[in-house]
């Protein structure tokens, strides 16, 4: 056997801040009311930036993120999921948005370390989106289900389903749809809250939220380094960030000590898996009760580098004019009015890579063919995912594309959020046999 | 009599050749679409003919390759028509902004059948936002951009108010053929009325409301000569299963009204007058019954779905959700809770492309035993 070239490995420094980050956003969520602050519930999409200017002490829970958090710890999804099949609602929804409603209907709350809290903390309000066909109608049943419990939580959501600007910008009436939605959405706030809103902190947060989501761009661009500094497992710790505070100043101070750092391994040459010599990229969630996929793959020197997913649900990219694909460009200078903030949020948003497939599932397979071109890619591994609709909405469209771009692809079926659905021997086996067909062999136990 | 019902039959049962015929009869161009959120109004005033492409309940193996399995049986048994050459006839597909599951079966359709011309209507999902009329009406105007540049004919208002009026009447007139079901003793059964609304879809408008012109002369003294039994509403994702009609009607019950986009929720609402036709249009398909896909924040639907079983006097109601569809599975408890407190009971069935009837009949047998025969059993 030809020897396997060893890189030097060392930990993230910034691990265990990022850690305590996830706990204390979790807790701050649970604790709002005893500070005097506001609670607000909504997706990791939502432009949470607005309810910033209701004040410092404006804290959220977004769902999606809770309820990958949940489905890392089983026993307590299992009675989430028994919990909203009592109820009535199918088991093929959502899992992020069964795993949600579970924990409504049993009155806990989970926080980042497993922890069970013995009560549900109700939202003031919830502050949406929608481009996928659950996410408001998930805070619509969430709100019926607070209510049935005595708690009237009231609703706002944000329609955002115009369209994807692959080849041409969105024309004009698709952006002031949604900035006149946000608009009226901030004097809804005012009303609902009874709070004066602060035009100041929403451009802080908007800006927050514009080089937050570029910095996580940037850090992934750095994947594209032999060896890789990052693998993807730890990068879903460290993308999460994006996806529960875009909008905050620690956010973007994380963001950026990690891409300080990052920068630094790959200067000198540290590699997330020691034995690298083979190079994949997923796609969609994960099952995330079965991270330890990735480390069966290392044992045959294999780093996943991340994915369209990972790379692009929170981070901003954007093609050049040379036909690359970067982060995308920050806009010339800050917001200064309510007026320029919303829109400056507005047309940086809609670019946002993860909605592409939503609309056209060519502009999709454009971009992972970029991925595995600049990333130096060598093989796709497609999620085909029954927890969530909305990413894995056109795949099928996605497999065709790299198979006939030449790229290999094993499309493999599970769920991100229901144990029930995922095989992981089947789907070790048959991951085993793909390497196998590509020439690597296991290089330890 | 009542020729009419078998004519609504004919027409389903061959809806290609019905199209083809009139392709070659009239010269006209025959688009395609999936959803009722395609307003045919503009279709109609291009003189381009609208058919709604649905399934044939065969499983549909050949869309695996497409769709991923998990995605609702509606979308990839319309797909399967397509890749089996059954609408080669078409020239165009339209799509309406609806679920993620039909926007999929368009697409598929467009990159993998060959087809002239294809157009996406971005129809909003915040009907309930005071911005989402302009915004649909600004769409509509690049749809019609669209089919004029396709067609080589600029449309004028007079086309637009033709359009309008072959619609509004269509509609205008099955909803008064649905007053007969109000009746004590319905005049049609639910089966009747499913295959009025899902043969309107197929056919020729003018020529599906002159049959029911005459239909609705002929009503008043029609006697169905059997017992209606328990009154029972259907409500839920889209359903053109007639079978499955059938059998229930035929062990004691009557659909006297139901909830579908293949049924009431297509008929229920008129394009109004207004200077702007597109706006006017507009204004229909925000404001119509909606798809729960749309119905967000309140539960319009819902509401609207319990004043139909008051009014038609419903004693149960089955929730039909098709496997995977998220908007309709999501609102069963909320749903299921309305009607329970105007005291109509209901029951939930997972629909997929084919339906187990022995095992369905053992399950609405029992929810028609606990509406009515529970007191003859103790």
């Amino acid at each position: 056997m030809a020897k396997v070239k060893e890189y030097s490995t060392e930990p993230l420094k910034v691990w265990n801040e990022g850690k305590q980050l996830r706990r204390k956003y979790y807790e701050d969520y649970l604790d709002a009311h005893e500070r005097g602050g506001l609670r607000w519930a909504g997706g990791a999409w939502a432009f949470s930036s607005i309810p910033a200017g209701l004040g410092e002490d404006t804290y959220c829970i977004t769902g999606e993120p809770h309820g990958a958090t949940i489905a890392f710890f089983k026993d307590f999804t299992a009675r989430c999921h028994e919990a909203t099949e009592a109820a009535g609602f199918p088991r093929t929804l959502c899992a992020y948005m069964r795993n949600y409603w579970g924990s409504i209907l049993l009155g806990k709350y989970l926080l980042a370390d497993g922890t069970v809290v013995d009560k549900h903390p109700a939202p003031d309000f919830i502050w949406q989106d929608h481009i996928c066909c659950s996410h408001a109608k998930w805070y619509q049943v969430a709100r019926w289900l607070e209510e049935r419990k005595g708690k009237k939580v009231p609703m706002y959501c944000v329609d955002v389903s115009v369209g994807y600007p692959a080849d041409k910008p969105l024309e004009e009436y698709k952006i002031n749809y949604i900035v006149q939605q946000l608009k009226d959405g901030i004097e809804w706030l005012e009303k609902t809250t009874g709070r004066t809103y602060n035009d100041r902190l929403l451009c802080e947060a908007v800006w927050n939220e514009i080089r937050a989501t570029r910095l996580w761009a940037e850090i992934c661009a750095l994947n594209q380094a032999i060896p890789a500094p990052l693998d993807e497992k730890s990068m879903y710790s460290l993308y999460v960030m994006g996806t529960l505070m875009k909008h905050r100043p620690e956010c973007v101070a994380f963001y950026e000590r990690l891409k300080a750092e990052v920068e630094d391994r790959v200067k000198r040459g540290i590699a997330a898996v020691a034995n690298e010599r083979f190079r994949v990229i997923t796609d969609t969630q994960p099952p995330w009760g079965f991270l330890k996929i990735f480390r069966e793959m290392e044992k045959y020197g294999i780093v996943s580098l991340g994915s369209l997913y990972t790379y692009g649900l929170i981070g901003m990219w954007k093609y050049r004019s040379d036909g690359t694909w970067g982060p995308k460009e920050l806009p010339q200078d800050k917001p200064r009015t309510r007026d320029e903030a919303v829109r400056m949020i507005v047309e940086w948003t809609v670019d946002r890579p993860e909605w592409a497939h939503f609309y056209v599932p060519e502009a999709k397979t454009k971009m992972i063919l970029s991925i595995v071109k600049q990333w130096k890619v060598d093989a796709v591994l497609l999620h085909y995912n029954r927890g969530c609709e909305g990413l894995s909405v056109h795949i099928a469209e996605n497999r065709h594309g790299l198979i006939d771009a030449g790229v290999p692809v094993f499309p493999f079926e599970g769920n991100m959020g229901d144990e029930r659905e995922f095989d992981f021997p089947g789907t070790l086996a048959r991951l085993t046999t793909f390497f196998e067909s590509m020439g690597l062999k296991k290089l330890r136990e | 009599m009542v020729k009419a019902f078998g004519k609504f039959r004919e027409w389903i049962d061959n809806r290609h050749e019905y199209a083809k015929a009139l392709k070659e009869r009239t010269g006209n161009k025959v688009v395609g679409y999936f959803c009722t959120y395609v307003p045919e109004e503009i279709l109609y005033a291009a003189n381009v003919f609208p058919v709604r492409i649905l399934g044939s309940h065969e499983p549909p193996t050949v869309t695996e390759p497409y769709i991923f399995a998990m995605f609702c049986h509606l979308c990839r048994d319309c797909l399967a028509q397509g890749l089996k050459g059954r609408f080669d006839y078409l020239d165009g597909i339209v799509e309406g902004q609806s679920c993620l599951h039909l926007r999929q079966a368009f697409n598929a359709w467009r990159l993998h059948i060959p087809i002239d011309f294809a157009h996406y209507i971005y129809v909003p999902h915040g009907i309930q936002s005071p911005h989402a009329i302009p915004y649909l009406t600004q769409e509509l105007a690049k749809f019609r951009e669209a089919l004029e540049d396709w067609t080589g004919k600029k449309m004028t208002n007079e086309d637009l108010d033709r359009g309008i009026r072959v619609m509004n009447r269509n509609r205008e007139l099955m909803r008064r053929v649905y007053e007969y079901r109000k009746l004590d003793n319905p005049k049609i059964t639910g089966l009747e009325a499913m295959e009025m609304v899902l043969s309107s879809q197929m056919a020729d408008k003018e020529e599906h409301s002159n049959l029911l012109e005459k239909l609705l002369q002929e009503l008043p003294s029609r006697q169905l000569n059997r017992d209606p039994g328990v009154r029972l509403m259907i409500i839920g994702s889209e359903d053109d299963d007639r079978v499955f009609m059938k059998n229930v009607e035929d062990i004691g019950a009557t659909f006297v009204v139901d909830e579908h986009c293949t049924g009431s929720r297509y008929i229920w609402d008129d394009v109004g007058a207004h200077e702007d036709r597109l706006l006017a249009i507009a204004s229909r398909y925000v404001q119509r019954v909606p798809c729960p896909s749309k119905d967000w924040p309140e539960f319009n639907r819902i509401n609207h779905a319990v004043k139909l079983a008051q009014d038609y006097k419903v004693q149960g109601a089955l929730v039909v959700q098709n496997k995977f569809c998220d908007p309709h599975g999501i609102e069963i408890p909320p749903l299921k809770e309305a009607l329970k407190k105007v005291g109509v009971q209901t029951y939930p069935l997972e629909f997929d492309v084919t339906v187990p009837w022995g095992q369905f009949r053992t399950r609405v047998e029992a929810f028609l035993e606990t509406l009515t025969g529970l007191e003859e059993l103790f």
